[in-house]
């Protein structure tokens, strides 16, 4: 079939940003399907404790510190998040380089802080079904932190390497930010889950 | 890797001659040639048409499997098959049947059709569909690699516990199932997350929600099913993995736990896997119907709607797969409300249809046949639905051989039926040559006679009381001479399929050749040579009207602008499909296939042990960096 | 014999009649589809599609009622399942309580005292009043199974740590065949069980046969079997009540013998069914639980003795 050309393309960006473009609907869509997942443990957690005839089962209630602590520094953490991810919108390739090192600490702090969330449950995960379910969920999230830390150890290092000044980086930066802002807010649920539920 | 003999760099498609721009990007989308090129390239047909493959080979050994547990039944107390034989075979049937043909097969059309539908030139993250076809391919040969060991699961495709619990399936049986599963989510996610963007971000210009292809929204919806449903069945299988494991206790009552949360974590991944399977066939039969009937789909708002409500209605049915587990009678009252009320958007698509056959003139093509088998085969398996819906009557059916029989009709009559018509009308666009109408005509005939004959008489040995999973039935019960026939009906049925896959090949090598529209069709596809090239269009289309392709056209209207030494596409904006951007797509890579071993080796790994988890992570780690990490490609300017 | 449409209990009966009207009504609509769908294919045969706002108009309407229609009969079958299922319930008052645990894979009874006679335990063989109601309390201590009687009532799971409860009550006299309909394991398919529907007195006289102890043989033979079964592994795992067999994992063998079947609906009960079992349950039912114990020729003829004297 013949063509005609109606539309000049060539003036458009070479790469979007913001939901223009496609990594940050991959991102979105990975939020989707981890929050689903987190949506689901947290309806089993409820789901056997409706199936209990006390909550814990055979365990007294976690201690409060390390995960309220932790909590505190992931929230804390959403400030200097949010100015990566202003700074890499405005390509500010010095501010984001510091940005990434700072966001790097702030996901080694509560990996460090969440060891010694385990032991403070005081249950194991082969004990019980209480003690399964919320070794899984603080499993699940732990993960969750590992994976971003890691992401954001490998833009790091990108961002001191020649690939750095580029749209497509600063664009990555951004997601890597919503991402951990995710982290952040997935946290929260399962948090209340684990220390507070036990306690009404 | 292309990139040799560069053209000097930012030329666009503009200043160009239509040869010299095919030439230009002939290059830059193709695949290498040799065994490393087709283990690197990720052209999303490239990838589909392997999956498709890989699918229907899946679909042939599921029906030899099929084919034994029927020989098997013909007579009473037979002892050709032993009891673990027999128990591994419908496990392997199942499983088999819904995780690596329904699904992956649905999900291939998906990614075979997407793009071209829509007018872009690769599907959104092209690296992550090679990683998930490598995937799909790995976890399918290491089920069938456990079936040939004599060491395949054996606790039904839905592994109850406590069956499949550590105390009452020791060995790594069931493990290997559980983790199967996970590979095959894997896959699948990832394909829907690739239909989902690829479809919200790469239309073509001008095409606006409402001008999207039926076909298009119905992977759009089961792309957001898989999205949804699919961290059920992976939480699930995984806490079996932990149980069987590492002694967590969420299956075990004794601890805590409990048998029916197993159900329905099941059920609400399975109950829309149904639909996960279904929509993409009703998809294909409203984007097929039009081209047989000369005019276009009726009531395309009402289908669009009825497909969307079905998504979001699938996932409130889990339990009537668990009327007779002892529920309160209020939630009883409910999910058969709620399962009848799936009924309406059915209706609403069954009526279109006959209303788009009633207003046009039908040509009787070898997919229109399929499609007149699809409604009358669907609409019985969907009368049966109803009747198991209703949860007294389904006290009297439940896993008996009604239920049997009211699946496959909705599966095989309801999915399979439109996906063989499917075959026959984009196997041209495929392959560039068409299949033989003839053997078609045979093929359908056979298939549609087979299958009633096969399937019809299992509503009534259910009603009579036979029920499902039994590996044999004793000589007084009166079900012999219906399994008789039944089995025999089943050779019908084969050689149906046999026909198809004859035609298949024949066809493949020997066909007549097609050009690029042979069926005078209206999707942007058509538009696009028979097979298309690696760029799939020349020139972005831009989209006018909800049937692009009107036969009264003589020219088609395309975009241009842009660059030919990289691979580049068109971001356009979510509702109206305006561009936004000329956004690169990735190259031709090996490490999707590096990361998918490595994910391959740490799973496999972890069923036997926990730290597979931790020291398998490494590798995949590895191998995803080097995957996102630049190479200073084209691709990578901005 | 183990078929819905042959109902004989109350239960079987409102659903039958439930069934029979979804079904009618079911096919009806089919029919209409597929009467609309060939019609469509033929009317227009040679002629030019039609298309257009004008053309589309009054199909419209009719695809409108047509959904409408839909919405209405699907709301109608609802409510009639919402009815049946209220029907079903035959009063609050049982006339008896059987306790009833599926295990792989045969079925452990278990009858509660009443006013037809005392506690006791059977298996694999259940007897009912005509026109009572039975409570069945229904449990399992390994894997799920499904109680299911199709001529008496619909089915209902046995889930291990749960207990669900189902109501027989068969209208008729009469022995009605039931099976597993849970998937569990390998001999899923031979987990069968008599249901024996029979008048007040008959049944009372049953149960209160089946509550006295194993009657003590006079016979060489059947009190040489009787030795052999306790000095064999049998009497480890089968309780025969009034001897020191007193095993619980396999089935209570104190009446076998009057039993109609053995090996749960396998086979009917004969002495020679009783040997061969014996002799190797594992050809007969390959994986269930019963071991072959070695005996001789001799001791095999005399067990198979002991056991079908226990009526």
């Amino acid at each position: 079939m013949k063509s005609r050309i109606v539309l000049d393309v060539s003036k458009l960006p070479l790469h979007g940003m913001g939901n223009a473009s496609l990594t940050w609907w991959g991102t979105c869509a990975f939020m989707l399907i981890e929050g689903s997942g987190f949506a689901l443990a947290i309806a089993v957690y409820f789901y056997l404790m409706s199936m209990a005839p006390e909550w814990p089962i055979n365990a007294p209630a976690p201690d409060l510190w390390a995960g309220t602590w932790l909590t505190i520094l992931l929230v804390a953490s959403v400030i200097p998040n949010i100015l990566v991810s202003s700074w890499a919108g405005k390509s500010d390739l010095r501010k984001v380089r510091i940005g990434l090192v700072v966001m790097s600490l702030m996901g080694i702090l509560p990996l460090a802080l969440r060891i010694f969330e385990f032991p403070a449950l005081h249950i194991l995960w082969d004990q019980n079904a209480y003690g399964s379910i919320t070794w899984v969920l603080l499993g699940l999230h732990t993960t969750h932190i590992l994976t971003d830390l890691i992401d954001t150890l490998v833009l790091a290092c990108l961002m001191f390497s020649k690939h750095a000044d580029n749209p497509r980086r600063y664009g990555d930066v951004e997601d890597n930010a919503l991402y951990w802002n995710f982290v952040v807010v997935a946290w929260l649920p399962i948090y209340a889950c684990i220390y507070w539920v036990p306690r009404l | 890797m292309t990139g040799v003999d560069r053209i000097s760099p930012d030329v666009l498609d503009l200043d160009l001659q239509d040869a010299e721009v095919e030439r230009h990007l002939s290059r830059t989308w193709g695949t290498s040639p040799g065994f490393w090129g087709a283990i690197a390239t990720v052209d999303h047909k490239v990838i589909a048409r392997r999956y498709i493959a890989t699918a229907f080979v899946f679909l042939i050994l599921g029906g030899l499997l099929a084919l034994a547990m029927r020989l098997q039944l013909a007579r009473p107390e037979s002892r050709l098959i032993d009891p673990d034989r027999y128990n591994q075979i419908f496990t392997m049937h199942g499983t088999n049947m819904m995780f690596l043909f329904a699904v992956p097969v649905m999900g291939a059309m998906a990614i075979y059709l997407v793009p071209l539908m829509v007018g872009t030139r690769n599907v959104a993250f092209p690296r992550l569909n090679a990683f998930s076809y490598w995937i799909f391919l790995i976890g399918g040969s290491l089920l069938w690699l456990s079936f040939a060991l004599d060491a395949a699961p054996d606790v039904g495709w839905f592994a109850y516990v406590p069956l499949s619990g550590p105390q009452y399936s020791p060995g790594k049986r069931t493990d290997l199932w559980a983790q199967m599963i996970t590979f095959t989510e894997v896959s699948a996610l990832a394909i829907a997350i690739e239909v989902v963007v690829t479809v919200f971000k790469q239309r073509a210009p001008g095409m606006s929600l409402d001008r999207i292809p039926v076909l298009v929204w119905a992977m759009v919806v089961m792309s957001f099913q898989v999205i949804m449903a699919m961290p059920s069945i992976m939480f699930a299988s995984t806490t079996l993995i932990l149980d069987r494991l590492v002694g967590t206790q969420f299956y075990n009552p004794a601890e805590g736990g409990d048998a029916l949360l197993w159900q329905h974590l099941f059920w609400f991944f399975g109950h829309p896997e149904v639909y996960i399977i279904f929509l993409p066939a009703v998809g294909m039969v409203s984007s097929m119907l039009p081209t047989f009937v000369g005019r276009p789909i009726f009531g395309y708002l009402a289908l669009v709607m009825a497909l969307i409500t079905t998504g979001i209605l699938s996932f409130g049915l889990w339990v009537h797969h668990m009327f007779v587990v002892g529920l309160p009678r209020m939630g009883e009252s409910f999910f058969t409300a709620s399962s009848m009320a799936i009924a309406v958007p059915a209706g609403i698509q069954i009526f279109c249809w006959l209303a788009t056959l009633w207003l046009g003139r039908p040509v009787f093509r070898v997919p229109l046949l399929f499609i007149i088998g699809f409604i009358v085969t669907f609409v019985m398996g969907g009368m049966t639905g109803v009747m198991v819906a209703s949860v007294p009557f389904d006290t009297q059916v439940h896993d008996t051989y009604f239920v049997v029989a009211h699946f496959h009709y909705v599966l095989v009559g309801g999915a399979v039926f439109p996906l063989l018509g499917a075959i026959y009308y984009w196997f041209p666009k495929m392959t560039g040559r068409m299949m033989s109408e003839t053997l078609g005509r045979w093929a359908f005939g056979l298939i549609f006679v087979g299958f009633h004959l096969t399937f019809f008489p299992m509503h009534i040995l259910g009603l009579q009381g036979m029920p499902r999973r039994i590996y044999t039935y004793q000589p007084e019960l009166p079900w012999s001479g219906l399994n008789l026939f039944i089995s025999i009906s089943s050779l019908i049925l084969a050689l149906g399929f046999l026909v198809f896959f004859v035609d298949v090949l024949r066809s493949w090598r020997h066909g007549l050749p097609a050009g690029p529209n042979p069926w005078g069709a209206s999707t942007l596809e058509w538009a696009t040579p028979s097979p298309p090239p690696p760029y799939n269009f020349l020139r972005i289309p831009v989209v006018q009207d909800r049937n692009p392709l009107r036969p009264e056209d003589k020219e088609l209207p395309v975009a241009a602008g842009l660059r030919v030494d990289r691979r580049e596409l068109l971001v356009t904006s979510v509702v109206e499909a305006l561009p936004e951007a000329r956004e690169s797509s990735p190259q031709n890579s090996i490490w999707p296939f590096w990361a998918a071993l490595a994910t391959s080796f740490m799973l496999v790994w972890s069923i036997f042990s926990p730290w597979a988890v931790v020291w398998g992570a490494i590798p995949v780690a590895v191998a995803l960096i080097a995957w996102f990490w630049p190479k200073g490609t084209p691709e990578d300017e901005a | 014999m183990q078929s819905a449409w042959d109902a004989q209990g109350h239960s079987a009966e409102v659903l039958k009649h439930l069934m029979l009207g979804i079904i009618g009504v079911c096919t009806l609509i089919w029919l209409l589809v597929v009467l609309m769908l060939f019609a469509a294919l033929v009317k227009r045969r040679g002629q030019a599609p039609l298309q257009g706002e004008h053309a589309e108009r009054k199909t419209r309407l009719v695809v409108y009622l047509s959904v409408a229609v839909t919405t209405i009969i699907v709301a109608g079958l609802t409510l009639a399942s919402f009815f049946a299922t209220r029907d079903l319930v035959v009063g609050r008052d049982m006339d008896l309580t059987v306790r009833i645990k599926g295990q792989q894979w045969w079925w452990q009874v278990t009858y509660e005292g009443s006013s037809f006679g005392p506690r006791f335990q059977t298996a694999n063989e259940l007897h009912i009043p005509v026109g009572r109601n039975v409570r069945l309390e229904l449990e399992s201590i390994d894997v799920i199974h499904s109680f299911w009687v199709p001529s008496l009532a619909g089915k209902q799971d046995m889930i291990p740590g749960r207990m669900n409860v189902l109501t027989l009550r068969a209208e008729r006299p009469g022995v009605y065949r039931g099976q597993c309909a849970e998937f569990c394991g390998l001999q899923h398919s031979h987990m069968a069980l008599m249901v024996v529907a029979q008048d007040d007195d008959q049944y009372r006289r049953w149960a209160q046969a089946q509550a006295l102890d194993a009657a003590v043989p006079d016979d060489t033979e059947v009190q040489a079997g009787r030795a052999v079964f306790m000095r064999k592994p049998c009497a480890a795992c089968h309780t025969v009540r009034g001897t020191e067999a007193q095993g619980s994992s396999g089935p209570d063998l104190t009446h076998v013998g009057g039993r109609r079947t053995i090996a749960a609906g396998l086979l009917e009960t004969t002495r020679g069914s009783l040997a061969a079992w014996t002799a190797d349950p594992q050809t007969l039912k390959p994986g269930t639980n019963m071991p072959i114990v070695p005996l001789t020729s001799e001791e095999l003829q005399q067990v198979s003795a002991y056991m079908e004297t226990l009526k």
